[in-house]
Order: C-alpha cells, then structure tokens, then sequence
C-alpha cells in the first residue's frame, strides 16, 4: 500500500491552498486527488469577476484566482492526481480512490478533506408540478453556459437569490436571454447587496421577496411556472398566485457541505453547518483527519477559503510532524441568533478564529463572545447580514483555558 | 438631492448616503474606505461596469475561453462590447493574459482571455 504524509482529497482552492501550505510548513509527501478533469474546482466555471480583493488586493475572474493557485503547486511539484474519484476513507486515514491507474489504496499520516459544496435540487424543496426539462440548479446552468458553449433557454425565472442565483441571472441577460424576475422565499436576499445591485438593478430585472414557486407546469419542456407570497411562515397565501411563461426555471436554493466520505471516516456531524465538527486546528473529531473550505462551511468569498486552508495546514503540518495536537475541551456555541459557527471545540489556550453568520438582517448590534459572565470580546456591527460570514479572530491571551466560549448578538 | 447607493466596489457592499447637488458630491456618509466615494462619484457622473463571458475556441480542449476587460466601460456599452466580443474566435492554444480585443469600441479597456486553453 501507497504511504503518503498527506491526502488531499479535492483540488478546488481549499485542496490546493492548503497543499500549497502544507508544503511551506515543510511536508513533502503530498498528493491532491481531484474527481474532475483539472484542478481549479468551481472556479473554473465562476468567469465573472470579483475575486481575490482580500487575498491580492485586485479583483479577478474565478480561473484566474484558481490558476494562481495551480501554478504555484505545480513550481512545488506538489502531485495532483486528476480524474481520480475518492471512494472510501476510513477513520485510520486510509484512502481508497478509483482512478485510470486502477484502484488507489493510500495510508496518509493526515486526510485534508477539500471537497466542497453541492447545491440544494428541487428533490430537496419539494416544488409541486410535472417533471418537464428547463429546471436546472444556477451551478449546472452556469456549467453548460461557461465550460460547454450550451444556452440554457430564453425566457427565464430564478428561484432564490443566492449569489451564483443572481450572477446568472446577469450572465443569461448579456447571453440575450429574458430573465423574467428573481423570486426569494425569504424577506431578505440572501446573496450579497452588491450582487442584488450590479446583477439585477443595473439590469432591470426584478427582485420578488418573500415569494416563491408553487408550481412547475410543462409536458416535455418548461412552459410556465406559478408564483405565490409567502407569509411570515414562509407558507404560500392563497389567492396570490402568478402564472410566468417560461422555458427555464434557474434554482438558487443553497448549497450544502458535500461530506459523504467524511461520514463514512466516522466524522461527527455539526447540524449547523451540516459540515464536520472541528476544533480550533480544523481537525475533525476523527484524529488526523481534516477539513477546510465549503466542505466545513459554505463560505461568502473564496478569499477565506483559501486563509482557512492555510491555517488548517498549521494544524495538519504539526499533526504529521508530532503524531497529535493538544486538547481542544471547550465548547464554542452561539445563541439563537448566530448560525454556521465554527469551530465548535477549542484549547483556551492557543489564538483562535471564530467564523460564523447571523440568522436574520440585523442593523445597529454588537457581538460579543463570552466565557461565563466575562465579555471577551465586543465587536460592533451597524449592519449584519446572513449573505457575509463574520470572523473575530482571539488571542491565546484573553482566553479563559477553562471556560467555553458563546457567541451572542446583542441588538 | 439625498441618494442611496450600494457600494459594489468590494463584497462589504456599504450603504451609502451622499448628499448631491447636480454632478456633485456634497456630503457622503456609510462608506467604510475611500473607494465608496470613488464609486459614488463616479456613478453620478457615468456608470462604469466589468463584464465577463466567454469567446469560442477552434481546436481547443475546451469550446470556450472566459475572457474580461482590463478596465470597465460606460454601463451603457455593455450590449455593445458584447456583440463586439461575440464576433471572435479563437484558435487554440491560448494563453491567460492574452489580448483578445485590445481598446474594445475605441475605449480604455482590452478584452483579455482569463482562462489557458490548451490545444485538443
């Protein structure tokens, strides 16, 4: 069997950054497996622009942040196995992937899991009606309209106003489509007010909140599709239906921490997140076994992703290097209003960043993260929205070593 | 004239207020950095936007290459820009960075491939 330091499993920008750091931090034995034919990962479909203002201070198209990534592995010859699909990983870190050289079969010292989100289908928000083509996921239209030179349709509806939602909406107009409006269940976007502004008002195309698809219509293909307002309870009021003729219905529903290989190595479950538990060294409640990037935790902007994996690499690099890291027995939670906190263990006792997003649109809050009674820390917000994750990073220095930690939001 | 911008000049997306008076800014409060004032500046006067999509690859490994423009254009010639990007096409191989379209309508800006297309 094959014995490697390190097993990346996905080459998207949490596999490679992390690769890229690991490497730094001085582990030679790496190998990245990648599902698809090259890495890069969804980037490589993400062709607008706006990426990497964090990270390189100029904003850039998703091939291109990626690019910068896969080339400086490949100046490390760092290994990147591509159209090899992990199958199993088991909770001693063996790895076994199905590639054109046969079946793999890897010992890692360190299993980095990288392998990104998926997208909420309609399966998983039941609309009512017939099943006709034109109901595409915004990542699968974006695929066929950016990798493989294929229009989707002509007359459109979008349903949800998630990111990758709305940057369609605009990438379907400049293709000469009509996007018809943009229809959000919530009373909120749920991407980012730049997006609601430079995709859909420079655009003219309407954004619906609070309503929703109630009905998908059509024999073969999409023919129309009936909206409704929602209540308070997100139910459809009756009596509020609008009939749209369409061909395409774009779904923007959500994405969801793709882990069904972490489940498999006996990871424990964060139902926040729905991504692994992990302690403050992104390490999983499997010892050795790590996670990083929208795996853990969808994120807002790939420039964290990318800070994540690397500081996930500070963990891994001492785990291979010293066989374990110190106990993480804290607990880290949020009150009601906090949601996607992570991690959810730490030590007390080394620094420490806590990312995490509020539940609803909040003006004029403060958030505070407090041991017991003590307020550590006190950060104050004039606008919090569920779109942008918030990260406080702590020092080891102001940390209680025996008191867990909470998350409130004060408004 | 008070009026409310969305800042798009970074993935914060301030809210600002800017007090105007004809092309002028008055008086501007929300923005967290300089660039908010920049962009609302910039907004009154003429809308400046980037855009991104694809030209079609001859021989290539994949049937598109994404491109950008350098800078962006006037708000209003995007559907112009893009029905100059669309008469394109390439021949494999090409290179991220290349120049596509270079002054694309006589403006400041290139058109630029963001994606390395290898030869089929």
């Amino acid at each position: 069997m094959r014995q490697t330091d390190a097993v990346i499993i996905g080459g998207g920008p949490a596999g490679l950054a992390a690769a890229i750091e690991l490497r730094r931090k001085g582990i030679e034995d790496i190998l990245i497996l990648e599902r698809e034919k090259k890495p890069g990962g969804i980037l490589r479909q993400c062709i607008h622009d706006g990426f990497g203002l964090t990270r390189f201070g100029e904003t850039l198209s998703g091939p291109e942040y990626a690019s910068r990534f896969v080339r400086r592995a490949q100046e490390l010859d760092i290994p990147c196995m591509t159209d090899t699909t992990v199958l199993e990983v088991t909770p001693d870190r063996r790895v076994y992937a199905s590639s054109s050289e046969g079946l793999l079969e890897i010992q890692a010292k360190a299993v980095i899991l990288a392998m990104g989100c998926r997208e909420r289908t309609r399966g998983a928000i039941s609309i009512p009606g017939t099943r006709p083509a034109g109901v595409y996921t915004a990542g699968v239209a974006q695929a066929y309209i950016n990798l493989k030179n294929k229009m989707v349709g002509k007359r459109v509806v979008i349903l949800g106003s998630g990111d990758i939602g709305m940057i369609m909406a605009r990438r379907m107009t400049l293709e000469g489509a009509k996007v018809l409006g943009v229809f959000e269940i919530q009373p909120y976007p749920s991407g980012l007010p730049r997006n609601v502004e430079q995709c859909l008002n420079d655009y003219q195309i309407p954004l619906y909140l609070s309503h929703s698809v109630t009905e998908i219509r059509g024999r073969d293909r999409l023919e129309s599709v009936v909206v409704s307002q929602v209540d308070e309870h997100l139910s459809p009021i009756p009596g509020t239906e609008k009939e749209y003729a369409c061909d395409t219905l774009i779904l923007s529903v959500g994405l969801i921490p793709e882990n069904e290989l972490t489940w498999m190595a006996g990871a424990k479950e964060d139902l926040g997140t729905r991504g692994p538990v992990v302690d403050e060294h992104y390490q999983t409640t499997v010892p050795g076994i790590f996670a990083a990037g929208n795996v853990l935790h969808v994120h807002d902007l790939v420039d964290f992703v990318s800070l994540e994996a690397e500081a996930l690499a500070d963990g891994a690099a001492r785990f291979i290097q010293e066989g374990a890291l110190p106990a993480c027995p804290l607990t880290v939670k949020g009150d009601s209003l906090v949601g996607q906190l992570i991690p959810g263990r730490c030590s007390g006792q080394e620094d420490v960043t806590i990312s995490f997003r509020v539940r609803r649109p909040l003006k004029n809050c403060s958030i505070e993260v407090c041991q017991g009674e003590k307020v550590i820390r006190r950060v104050r917000k004039p606008k919090a929205l569920p779109a942008e994750m918030i990260q406080i990073s702590l020092k080891a220095e102001e940390l209680n070593p025996n008191e867990d930690l909470e998350v409130k939001v004060v408004c | 004239m008070l009026r409310e911008f969305t800042c798009i000049m970074c993935p914060q997306g301030c809210d600002i207020q800017a007090e105007l008076e004809g092309n002028k800014v008055i008086s501007i409060s929300g923005n967290k950095c300089p660039r908010g004032k920049e962009y609302v500046t910039q907004e009154i006067k003429n809308p400046m936007r980037n855009i991104a999509t694809s030209v079609l690859v001859d021989g290539g490994e994949l049937p598109l290459a994404s491109v950008r423009l350098t800078k962006p254009v006037p708000k209003d010639c995007i559907f112009p820009v893009m029905a100059e990007i669309k008469k394109v096409r390439l021949a494999a191989p090409v290179q991220e960075g290349d120049v596509v379209i270079s002054h694309v309508l006589g403006l400041d800006s290139d058109v630029i491939a963001t994606k390395t297309v290898g030869v089929r």
